[in-house]
């Protein structure tokens, strides 16, 4: 479904303050993997994202989408195999416009034509897929987007992300800015619709548990790599200690401080 | 003279509307009307002198129009110039473009060929009177204009032009390219800036390179004093606080020209005037917000 091969990406390239945040990197995400990706800050997670959905262009190699090479392709022609939700709940949705003109426009992908479409039987339609996010949304589809919390908002966009039937989804870490039960909310809903769509998911988070619990494979990356990438039978059996340990091995340094710790860290007592 | 500053209104009010379309909903600040409004007016005064029908006339201004705008939008989309800029260069040109067409005059007379208004005018013949026959002709347009406008952004373009101005990311991950959508706002807002230019010909009786000075200016000034009048979000609602913000600015624009010398306040005050109210309005709507949402921002 995705091929990256051998990008790399580089900040300021030719400069003394060159910077390269993506080296060498190889992956392939097969059709119906859920991956999830950890990793400190800087390790390369969005810029990642930024490469694979075309916001940014790769400094060497290729990016293939279900067998086609866009590495040239500008981020709205990729757009429409992507269904990308970032961290920032008021990214995914035009606030100043209603519940149900946000879902018009996202209902399905590519150039929009002067027709009038949002009729009785497109609502009712938004309606029956508001109802299955339990919030009371299905009642205040005349409501502007502005006036839902963020919780509400980033269920809405990432439930207006599978209505437009992308073929992957990028998730950005797209529960952290979310109180723990709004995160828990969006996160049911999240595992639900990947099933449900048969999605293939890569999704960032910074939550060791998370990206244990969640997901067929799980992808490891520091400073631009791929430092860890498991699977299958392996990936069951993970432990936040185990993983923990598996990082040491291969960095052979001190865990110390790091900010990964913070999250994943606290539930290492059992 | 109240129906002039109503006719006069109405006219303006479809510059204002394609000011309020570049720069409230694609938040796209366009500086070519200035130079696309005096090109409606130039291109309506050519054709007619050429014999053409007023429709024709009107057609031909309103593409005119869109093509200025064309013009700005692929300035900035292809060479990532700021808009800014991009329509201030696309207005320069304009000023060279306008006089070629005026066969290198700086302003043509329309006394002695037929235009709207007189036919207008030949209607309304032992019916009404003349005055308010214009001013009921000026109504329709602006109603079929508004009324079209409303439907347009009902449309799922029009929505995705509503979003394109609020969340630009959320547009480009809808596999829509929002350099397109640019072209065709920018396009359709300076044809209406060029269509009143043709209108503010014909009523004036004649076409001058040099209507469009600040043109811009007065079009934001009406947007905003429409936004004074009339708090909501509706487009209905939207597009028609702009007319009455239009009508309301050409009266404070009389009162000043007729009774201004009370104060030793000359017609050349009257740009100093329309940029006052512009920063009047921008305060007040920003204390507005500050008192009404509590520091948080907007």
């Amino acid at each position: 479904m995705i091929r990256l091969e051998n990008l790399a990406c580089t900040f300021d390239a030719g400069t003394p303050n060159a910077k390269t945040v993506i080296k060498n990197f190889n992956l392939t995400v097969a059709a119906g993997e859920f991956v999830t990706i950890i990793g400190s800050n800087g390790a390369g997670k969005t810029t990642l994202f930024n490469l694979i959905s075309g916001s940014l262009m790769p400094t060497s190699g290729r990016v293939w989408i279900k067998d086609q090479d866009v590495t040239a392709h500008p981020e709205y022609k990729r757009a429409r195999y992507l269904g990308r939700i970032f961290q920032d709940p008021l990214a995914g949705t035009a606030s100043n416009m209603t519940l149900e003109d946000n879902m018009m426009i996202t209902c399905k992908k590519g150039f929009k034509w002067p027709v009038i479409s949002l009729n009785r039987k497109m609502r009712a339609y938004f309606r029956d897929q508001l109802i299955h996010l339990k919030m009371g949304l299905e009642g205040r589809m005349k409501e502007n987007v502005s006036s839902l919390s963020g919780g509400q908002r980033q269920a809405l966009t990432l439930l207006m992300m599978v209505l437009s039937r992308p073929a992957i989804a990028l998730l950005d870490e797209h529960t952290a800015a979310l109180d723990p039960r709004n995160a828990a909310v969006v996160m049911d809903l999240t595992t639900r619709f990947i099933r449900e769509h048969r999605l293939t998911t890569l999704m960032i988070t910074h939550n060791m548990n998370h990206a244990i619990a969640y997901g067929s494979r799980l992808l490891m990356m520091d400073a631009g790599e791929i430092i860890i990438d498991v699977s299958g039978e392996e990936k069951a059996h993970l432990t936040v200690p185990r993983l923990l340990e598996m990082f040491a091995d291969i960095r052979r340094e001190a865990f110390g401080n790091d900010e990964m710790l913070l999250t994943g860290g606290r539930n290492l007592g059992h | 003279m109240l129906e002039g500053i109503f006719v006069e209104g109405l006219i303006y009010a479809i510059m204002a509307l394609g000011v309020f379309f570049t720069f409230r909903i694609l938040d796209f600040p366009d500086l070519t009307v200035d130079g696309s409004f005096p090109l409606g007016a130039v291109i309506m005064a050519t054709s007619l002198t050429a014999g053409q029908n007023p429709l024709a006339g009107l057609l031909l201004a309103f593409g005119g129009g869109v093509l200025a705008g064309f013009v700005t939008a692929a300035i900035h989309n292809r060479l990532k110039v700021p808009h800014l800029l991009a329509g201030i260069l696309t207005m320069t040109m304009l000023y060279s473009v306008n006089i070629r067409i005026l066969d290198n005059r700086a302003n043509l007379p329309l006394l002695r060929v037929d235009t709207v208004l007189t036919h207008v005018a030949a209607w309304a013949e032992n019916r009404i009177p003349v005055e308010w026959a214009a001013l009921i002709f000026f109504i329709l347009v602006v109603l079929i204009i508004k009324l079209a406008l409303d439907l347009f952004f009902h449309t799922d373009m029009g929505l995705v032009f509503g979003a394109l101005g609020n969340n630009e990311q959320m547009v480009r991950v809808q596999g829509v390219n929002p350099a397109t959508l640019k072209l065709i706002g920018v396009g359709l807002s300076n044809g209406l800036v060029a269509l009143s230019g043709a209108f503010a010909a014909q009523y004036q009786g004649f076409a001058d390179v040099n209507l469009g000075q600040g043109i811009v200016v007065s079009g934001l000034a009406s947007v905003m004093l429409g936004e004074f009048i009339i708090k909501s979000n509706r487009i209905g609602m939207l597009t028609l606080r702009v007319i009455l913000g239009a009508i309301l600015f050409k009266a404070i624009m009389y009162l000043g020209r007729f009774y201004g010398y009370y104060i030793n306040m000359t017609p050349n005050d009257l740009k100093l005037i329309a940029g006052i109210l512009i920063i009047a309005s921008l305060a007040v709507t920003n204390y507005r917000r500050i008192r009404g949402k509590g520091g948080t921002a907007a």
